[in-house]
């Protein structure tokens, strides 16, 4: 009845030791690189050795240093995300519940995603200057836009037949966007999420080129100009980190409010 | 089913008012005349089949019956506000468990004990709570009848309801539909294009072609005492539709010496 590309089919858990193989391959790269480092083959200011790595994580963990800029840049990620997410939702509802809407709205959208967001950053940085703003609204105009076309699609995309149903049953029009258009949507929406999670970490990145005074690009800009490969590393990790966190959100959310997969009900 | 009812017009003098009351309606997608002034009553209570080709008006006409497209004014229309449709496919919401889904957009109070009696009713009071997806064919189109049935329809329509279930299920599911119009007594007009289905079923069986009603066979003989008449009636109703049949039984029919009709009924 309805379609689940990959949806229906139940995965069989991997064996433990299969499960337990997959870290081999990655646990002997940390050894040939440690290795490699002591023995002088990496020169440290090519790359520090992964116990380097570890001890400076512990260091500027305990210090601080590590904690308040993580912040910093938490912060960003969470304003940028908040704003670009609430408006990549409200446009997509004035365009997918309103024939008017999306005349106004669509091509303009379609014409803000020929633009590589990245190449904005020059003016957002004439508008807004150097401080806060330029970086939040990075984050925010690239978020919108996955968010956006997602939940866009979805709304567009809900079986219509059910939507004779809801109104066979007298379902008025505010009853079958809420119980059968939004509902229905709500797998795209949350796809476009974890699109907008995984974006709004790049245009973090990006945007902490733009001479940030805290935050772990300016951790990353300091430590080239010291050339502390370690403190790059453990950056690069906590960007991983951010990353893998994000995802694991949008996991748990579609969990939960997905329940009605038979994928899942039956796991 | 050994019960029979008296036909509605039966006694002509005390005919009650229709439910649904259909003069001269037209319907044309552009320059497609899908509807041709078409006229239509069913009575309270009445049982009626209708059946036709693809591309006959059947889809449209059951749209119109069902309030999903407005016709044009100055045509005259009545339709029951108390109406229900079930769906060739059930058109369950997915995200809904199937209680919700039988009491969608219920007024008043109580939604659950109504939903849970509507679906006790058709026999899935084990079923309540369940994910629609994890829900049999037959399962899925007996929820949505517990979702008509559960609005106390004084029109029921019956979209193809069948069409897609296994025969052994599809049985099962016309003894329900004839027990639950027997309690309930709505007027129920089932769209098909199965003639067998509509003679077991229906008080009266209309042939829809072009846009046009055809043909209307009115069946006397009660519930579960048709073989006499089918033997004609099948070959007469199939007549109305191109087919140029033999009468009898649908496993001589097929098997006929003269079964090139099947060719040329394409």
């Amino acid at each position: 009845m309805f379609p689940f590309p990959g949806g229906m089919k139940k995965r069989r858990p991997l064996p433990f030791t299969i499960r337990l193989g997959r870290w081999l391959s990655p646990m002997l790269l940390l050894l040939i690189w440690e290795a490699a480092s002591r023995s002088g083959l990496i020169p440290e200011r090519t790359l520090a050795p992964p116990s380097a790595v570890v001890e400076t994580l512990a260091a500027m963990i305990w210090s601080g240093e590590l904690p308040s800029n993580l912040l910093v840049s938490f912060g960003r990620v969470a304003i940028g995300l908040a704003i670009g997410v609430t408006l990549g939702i409200a446009l997509a509802l004035l365009a997918g519940l309103s024939r008017e809407g999306e005349v106004v709205i669509d091509p303009l959208m379609q014409i803000k995603r020929a633009i590589p967001i990245v190449a904005l950053a020059p003016l957002f940085i004439v508008w807004f200057g150097i401080g806060e703003t330029p970086k939040i609204a990075l984050i925010a105009f690239a978020t919108l836009f996955p968010v956006y076309l997602n939940l866009y699609n979805g709304i567009r995309g809900v079986d219509v037949r059910l939507v004779d149903m809801a109104r066979s049953f007298g379902l008025r029009r505010a009853q079958v966007i809420g119980q059968v258009l939004l509902p229905g949507a709500l797998p795209s929406l949350l796809v476009g999420l974890r699109y907008a999670l995984t974006i709004a970490i790049v245009m973090l990145v990006i945007a902490e080129q733009i001479n940030a005074t805290a935050g772990l690009g300016y951790l990353v800009n300091n430590a080239r100009d010291f050339m502390r490969t370690d403190i790059i590393v453990v950056c690069l990790m906590v960007y991983a980190l951010l990353g893998l966190g994000a995802d694991l959100i949008v996991r748990i959310v579609e969990r939960r409010a997905l329940a009605w997969r038979p994928a899942l009900v039956e796991a | 089913m050994a019960v029979t009812f008296p036909l509605p017009g039966e006694a002509a003098s005390a005919r009650p008012e229709p439910v649904v009351r259909l003069r001269g309606f037209s319907r044309a997608f552009g320059a497609t005349k899908v509807l041709d002034s078409l006229d239509l009553d069913i009575a309270p209570g009445e049982f009626v089949a209708l059946i036709g080709r693809s591309g006959s008006g059947k889809t449209t006409l059951l749209r119109t019956l069902a309030g999903l497209d407005s016709h044009d004014g100055g045509q005259e229309v009545a339709i029951p506000a108390a109406r229900a449709v079930v769906f060739q496919d059930s058109r369950l919401l997915p995200w809904k468990r199937v209680w919700k889904n039988v009491g969608l957009g219920l007024t008043g109070g109580e939604v659950r004990a109504r939903a849970e009696a509507a679906l006790r009713e058709v026999g899935l009071g084990h079923r309540l709570d369940a994910w629609p997806l994890t829900l049999s064919g037959g399962e899925a189109q007996r929820a949505a009848l517990a979702r008509a049935l559960v609005r106390e329809p004084k029109l029921l329509l019956l979209d193809e309801p069948f069409a897609a279930l296994d025969a052994l299920t599809r049985l099962r599911m016309h003894e329900l539909v004839l027990s639950l119009w027997q309690t309930h007594r709505p007027a129920v007009l089932i769209v098909t294009h199965d003639v067998d289905e509509a003679i077991a079923l229906a008080d009266r069986v209309l042939v829809l072609d072009r846009g046009r009603i055809v043909a209307e066979e009115r069946i006397e003989a009660a519930r579960g005492q048709r073989t006499a008449a089918v033997r004609r009636l099948r070959a007469v109703l199939l007549g109305h539709l191109g087919v140029e049949a033999a009468e009898g039984s649908y496993a001589d029919l097929v098997a006929h010496p003269r079964a090139g009709w099947l060719a040329a009924a394409e």
